[in-house]
């Protein structure tokens, strides 16, 4: 099938030797110049690259602490060495977070500090050359932008920051990725990620509601640009089409349904993902949440909800308000914008769902953290809540729940291994070796307890688990969205609240 | 006035200034660059109060570190807290006897902690250097640089033991001449080869500081994935770029 073993799981997770160069060969599609254009950038390499990447990274440094502080503080004590699924699937050191780091903070070290400048072999300083662009376009496409480093960094460095400014600077330049580019611009062009044009969202949504009701008797509704709803939902567009997260949708639809909350999709913007993160792309960032805030304005609603999706909650939950607020003329009664976990823990804890548990009694259910949502977003008041209330939702809905090994969930999660766009098959090695530790925890529990569902709350996470599953002997079926477990037990009878 | 007391009067004076500069350059920096977005590794404080606690404790205890891994974690606690004995030490010959810190640093738990934390220091800097060299992926992140400040720093604390355990100076004209320092009036310096070693890597240790890994000291406090507080749904955060005006689509 591929050209690469997958790794073996074995009894725990060791960490591996120093294999220098293991993964120097993963290197995404480079995008073309008309994949480059609506995204501003130049279309090729372009004259004096060198130069203007230098001047780039400094005007970034300058304009962001986070990446000022970074590229100075690092002691390397080794902390960070052994946190990243890419080093502990790959062997490569240079997927060490702080090596990953230094492919670029050597060139700031030569450019921009003294002792890199007077002393360059001493210190670690590299001139930006060819190689050093070829380097930085492999090893920055082998960071999933999950924060984990971050978490045990003493002066918490995160990797991630250093990658996406990694990729502006090669994108400013010309070298841009051919996944991520490609998609932003449909985003641009037609609304979400998938390129899928209102008639055919409209289409594919009148189909669920028929399925719906062929399976249940029950007339819930799929709407799509209905104005002065109550509840806008974004969503990611995976939801419409992709499995499990079809499933998903589906659940929403059924809560909004059983909470007699009017809601809508919005086809302007039928899009959560917004992949201009990973790239670390000001401009791109805001244009795309533009779209939300547009959207929720031109239809009159008064709540935003978003659907299961892991970056994009990062990015509604940590950067809307910041970059397309403020929301004054939402109702401020509820958090804006509001997880969609949030919001169907809010109706368990008002009574106002029931749920046949049994419904999910042929499954021993267990949750994968995803990096986003636990690392860099929260749900509810309380710090950490993004951990209880989307297990709190599972458990409302299956009666067969285990946790994985606690080093391997809430804020120590393991990345699924296809986060910050790199979930194209031009990665797939990287992506199949950088879910093993994953992998290991999850077949801890398939052994101990008998686990046979994993549930995510991430688009991403649910078609990387559904893709590198099988590579590792489990059922492609097994990947489950948090909200596909409440579809199946949630009671649709009307009932007096 | 001896040749060696107006090369050290000399040196001294052109580290600390070097450090001031330096390091107060570097804060300013950090403090005038702006944080655009909301970054705080989660769970987080949702209050200023929150994130103080959250920071005291990576300071004193070093949390994360700890989390990550316990040897490099405890070798490095001891190292750090025995430059703070060390440091609280080393205050007898820089105060005068008026100083109202005087009764605290005469203590005989400071000075003796002081004393023995000088061994304690060179058995965390011997852990940290072992990592170095053992641990493979350890190893191979660590440039030259990285070997040659645990020498240095390895280098201040042997020559200080010694000093303080095999061969005593002149500690009362060291005083004087730190005094002579502060008041702008030099004073002869004792020439002890240990006293001279340790003095000299000291300086090169502060002229060092502001351009190397070391200001990993101010730039935690700056960390915006610590020091932020996890509020960006409740208190809307406009920072450098996102704090420009901007053709936000406005409700009716």
């Amino acid at each position: 099938m591929a050209n690469f073993e997958t790794p073996p799981l074995t009894e725990f997770m060791e960490v591996p030797p120093v294999i220098p160069g293991t993964m120097e060969h993963s290197s995404p599609y480079i995008a073309k110049p008309e994949i480059q254009a609506p995204l501003a950038y130049p279309g090729q390499l372009v004259e004096n690259w060198e130069q203007k990447a230098v001047f780039k990274l400094g005007e970034l440094v300058k304009s962001n602490r986070a990446l000022q502080v970074f590229l100075d503080t690092c002691v390397k004590c080794g902390a960070c060495t052994d946190k990243c699924h890419y080093y502990l699937g790959t062997s490569d050191p240079k997927n060490m977070p702080v090596a990953r780091q230094d492919l670029l903070r050597s060139v700031y070290r030569r450019y921009y500090t003294l002792a890199g400048k007077l002393f360059p072999k001493l210190v670690g300083a590299r001139d930006m050359t060819k190689s050093v662009l070829d380097e930085w376009y492999s090893y920055f496409h082998q960071c999933s932008q999950c924060r984990r480093c971050s978490v045990y960094c003493p002066y918490g460095i995160d990797t991630a920051e250093v990658s996406m400014a990694a990729r502006e600077i090669m994108d400013s330049v010309g070298q841009g990725q051919k996944y991520c580019n490609e998609i932003i611009g449909k985003v641009f062009k037609i609304g979400n990620n998938l390129g899928l044009p209102e008639p055919a969202l409209v289409n594919t949504l009148e189909g669920l509601e028929e399925d719906v009701k062929e399976a249940t008797g029950v007339d819930v509704k799929f709407p799509v640009d209905v104005k002065g709803a109550d509840v806008l939902l974004i969503t990611p567009s995976a939801d419409f089409f992709a499995e499990p997260h079809i499933d998903g949708l589906i659940g929403y639809a059924k809560v909004f349904h059983q909470a007699g909350i009017s809601w809508t999709l919005s086809s302007y913007a039928s899009e959560a993902a917004n992949f201009s993160m990973f790239i670390g792309s000001r401009h791109n960032l805001k244009k795309q949440a533009m779209r939300i805030r547009e959207a929720a304005l031109e239809l009159g609603v008064k709540r935003i909800v978003v659907g299961e999706c892991g970056h994009a909650w990062r990015v509604a939950y940590s950067f809307w308000n910041t970059l397309v607020g403020p929301f004054d003329f939402l109702d401020r009664n509820y958090p804006v914008p509001q997880h969609i976990c949030e919001f169907t823990y809010d109706l368990i804890q008002k009574d106002a769902l029931r749920f046949d548990k049994e419904a999910n009694d042929d499954k021993v259910v267990t949750f994968h953290d995803s990096c986003n949502v636990a690392r860099a977003s929260r749900m509810g008041s309380m710090p950490g809540g993004q951990f209880v209330i989307p297990r709190a939702v599972i458990k409302a809905s299956v009666n067969k729940f285990v946790d994985m090994a606690p080093d391997t969930i809430g804020e120590a999660t393991f990345c699924c291994g296809g986060g910050g766009g790199l979930l194209t098959d031009d990665l797939l090695e990287l992506r199949v070796k950088g879910s093993l530790p994953r992998m290991q925890a999850l077949k801890q529990v398939v052994d101990e307890h008998g686990v046979t569902h994993v549930a995510a709350i991430c688009a991403i996470c649910k078609a990387q688990f559904s893709k590198i599953l099988p590579y590792y002997k489990f059922p492609m079926d097994m990947i489950q969205s948090v909200h596909g477990l409440v579809s199946n037990a949630i009671r649709l009878d009307r009932k007096e609240i | 006035m001896t040749t060696v007391t107006v090369i050290y009067t000399a040196l001294f004076y052109a580290a600390m200034l070097l450090f001031v500069l330096g390091v107060g350059r570097k804060i300013l920096i950090y403090a005038r660059t702006p944080q655009p977005l909301k970054i705080p590794i989660t769970p987080a404080p949702t209050t200023k109060v929150g994130v103080w606690v959250r920071m005291a404790r990576e300071v004193v205890l070093f949390e994360s570190l700890f989390k990550a891994t316990k040897w490099t974690w405890l070798f490095g606690w001891i190292f750090h807290l025995s430059l703070l004995l060390a440091f609280f030490r080393h205050l007898r010959y820089a105060l005068s006897p008026e100083s109202f810190l005087w009764p605290l640093v005469n203590l005989e738990l400071v000075q003796t902690a002081g004393k023995y934390g000088g061994y304690a220091m060179l058995i965390g800097l011997l852990g940290l250097l072992a990592r170095r060299i053992f641990v493979d992926r350890v190893r191979y992140i660590s440039s030259p640089s990285d070997f040659l400040m645990l020498i240095l720093l390895m280098a201040i604390a042997g020559s200080g033991l010694m000093m303080t355990f095999i061969s005593h100076t002149d500690i009362v004209a060291l005083k004087a001449f730190t005094l002579g320092l502060f008041y702008f009036d030099p004073q002869p310096l004792p020439a002890s080869l240990f006293l001279l070693v340790h003095l000299g890597l000291v300086a090169l240790l502060l002229i060092i500081f502001p351009f190397s890994k070391l200001l990993h000291a101010p730039g935690l406090f700056f960390s915006p994935t610590r020091n932020q507080v996890d509020n960006p749904r409740e208190q809307r955060w406009t920072r450098g770029w996102t704090a420009e005006n901007t053709d936000t689509p406005k409700p009716g």
